[in-house]
């Protein structure tokens, strides 16, 4: 593979920042767009836009077909059966919401858990609380060990007959742990629990078969795999989402409205009420005719490169503590903590080399009391960055420490 | 190759009092006491004040972890603030907010001593809230809050 043809597609990477060439390690937040998507969204609003659905003149005949052509796109590329599979969100967040919200206040009851896990972001975890509040159900959570793995010993007893839903992380967007999703997802199903898989951080970095991993939903959002921001997926089961009430309710998710009631559309567009992100939606798919022309196995062996020279290469540099685990078993991202300086000093100084890292607690607060570190610094990686920048990562470490030591 | 923002925004006598924290530790009771926290980035500071009959501030005392310009404000102000009346450490509060949101205004440079130095942090809006934190919690605590 050409890595430095391909970075080429990002326009927004050939850029200084405070007179240093841009290094980009911020992935895991937002990734970039090459310029396929960002031209597909001009192309969109230059020559087709208009409402999808139900209108019968040609700029809305265009957008309806470029709009459910990204929904097929989307469902080939995690292996869904159907498109009508296909659930178009904001993003990962809303997906999870709309589960919580749909399939949980119908089904879960007091006396049954929600099962996730020690190391899951907020939008994985405040969902549920919300929902626990509501049915009286129990939110339980499976400890995550030292090394950044779950705890499996624990989940024998955790994973029980009580556990109604059972929603976890693919990979940590705070550690970088991938976990054995297809595994646990068996295991779960075994014992007659729903599942919800975050693969927030998985699609556009790894190929993704729903059918073969065996959950009943999985989210993930756009703007992480080179599409656009404000739109993301819902996957779910078909048998189950017949089963769903609505969420929102509005246009385009009916059948007929009276006075007195009404009657819904079925799977997806029963969970899309009022006029969707058009132009996300598009972009989305034009997202994922690029990542499948590079092709999703090379893109996460090149990931998988990346995050161990890096892991290996930081490891360098005195006084760092790499969280997550240690073999190259894990995403393309890296969280580190330092001694000789807090993650948003770090950031700054970085920022100031060139170098856009985040800093903080990645919105996984939890995790970070578990690891007793108020916040890390985390790099994270995409199929666009190089060896030299992760060189230049560790060199711009280097001098941080000379200067805040 | 720094940028010289960033040399004002970290200046020496900012890294030393970060990493050398003045005034560093907790005040018997009875006194007064706050926290304050940037829920944001995980920066916390304690500031307990022993405020005399009169209404001066006989003592303070912080602890807390962050960013070195959350720390590095507390262990200046706790210095500043030392020996000063209520109104006193009001004052000198306005104009060092003044000072760090970059407000356009001539500094109070007599009042604000070596606080001046923080006045890089104005090229950095983001980390107003640190430089903030500390005199924050210090407001809280005289109020009673």
């Amino acid at each position: 593979m050409d890595w430095h043809r391909i970075r080429s597609d990002f326009p927004i990477l050939d850029q200084k920042v405070h007179g240093h060439p841009l290094v980009y390690l911020d992935s895991a937040a937002s990734s970039q767009k090459p310029r396929a998507v960002i031209q597909t969204l001009s192309r969109y609003y230059e020559r087709d836009n208009a409402n999808v659905h139900r209108a019968l003149h040609e700029l809305s005949n265009r957008a309806t077909e470029a709009f459910e052509a990204a929904r097929k796109k989307a469902a080939h590329f995690i292996g869904a059966a159907s498109e009508d599979e296909i659930i178009f969100t904001r993003g990962t967040t809303e997906g999870i919401n709309l589960v919580a919200n749909t399939w949980g206040t119908q089904n879960l009851r007091a006396g049954d858990v929600i099962l996730i896990t020690g190391m899951e972001h907020h939008s994985n975890i405040v969902p549920w609380q919300l929902l626990a509040q509501r049915t009286g159900a129990t939110l339980k959570y499976i400890p995550v060990l030292d090394d950044g793995t779950l705890d499996s010993a624990a989940i024998e007893t955790l994973l029980t007959e009580q556990v109604k839903l059972f929603a976890f992380v693919h990979i940590s967007n705070s550690l970088g742990t991938i976990n054995p999703a297809k595994e646990l997802l068996a295991k779960a199903k075994a014992l007659g629990a729903v599942t919800l898989l975050d693969g927030a951080q998985s699609a556009g970095h790894m190929p993704i078969d729903v059918k073969d991993l065996g959950c009943d939903f999985f989210v993930f959002s756009g703007h992480k795999m080179c599409g656009p921001t404000g739109i993301g997926v819902l996957y779910g089961r078909m048998a189950l989402l017949e089963t769903m009430p609505p969420w929102h309710g509005g246009g385009e998710m009916i059948l007929t409205v009276t006075m007195e009631s009404s009657s819904y559309k079925a799977p997806p567009h029963r969970f899309e009420a009022g006029t969707p992100d058009i132009s996300g939606v598009i972009g989305l798919g034009a997202a994922v005719d690029y990542l499948e022309a590079i092709g999703l196995e090379n893109i996460q062996r090149h990931d998988h490169n990346l995050a161990n020279y890096a892991v290996q290469r930081m490891g360098e540099v005195p006084g760092i503590r790499i969280l997550g685990p240690q073999s190259g078993h894990r995403g393309a991202l890296a969280a580190f903590h330092l001694d000789f300086a807090h993650p948003h000093d770090l950031v700054e100084f970085a920022n100031s080399h060139g170098v856009a890292m985040r800093g903080g607690h990645h919105c996984t607060q939890p995790l970070m009391k578990r690891f007793k570190v108020p916040g890390t610094t985390r790099a994270s990686f995409y199929f666009y960055n190089t060896i030299e920048e992760i060189n230049r990562l560790v060199e711009v470490l280097l001098l941080a420490r000379k200067f805040f030591t | 190759m720094l940028s010289d923002d960033l040399r004002d925004l970290y200046q020496q006598v900012i890294l030393d009092h970060s990493r050398n924290p003045r005034n560093s530790g907790e005040l018997p009771p009875p006194c007064l006491h706050a926290h304050g926290d940037n829920p944001s980035c995980g920066d916390e500071i304690d500031v307990w004040v022993r405020v005399s009959d009169k209404g001066d501030i006989e003592d303070l005392k912080f602890t807390g972890q962050g960013c070195a310009i959350s720390q590095a404000s507390a262990s200046m102000m706790t210095q500043k603030i030392k020996g000063k009346s209520k109104d006193e450490a009001d004052a000198v509060r306005e104009d060092f907010r003044r000072v760090v949101m970059g407000d356009g205004a001539p500094a109070n440079e007599d009042a604000l001593g070596e606080l001046i130095l923080l006045e890089g942090v104005q090229k950095f809006p983001q980390r107003v809230k640190c430089a903030m934190l500390a005199w924050r919690a210090l407001e809280q605590a005289l109020e009673g809050k």
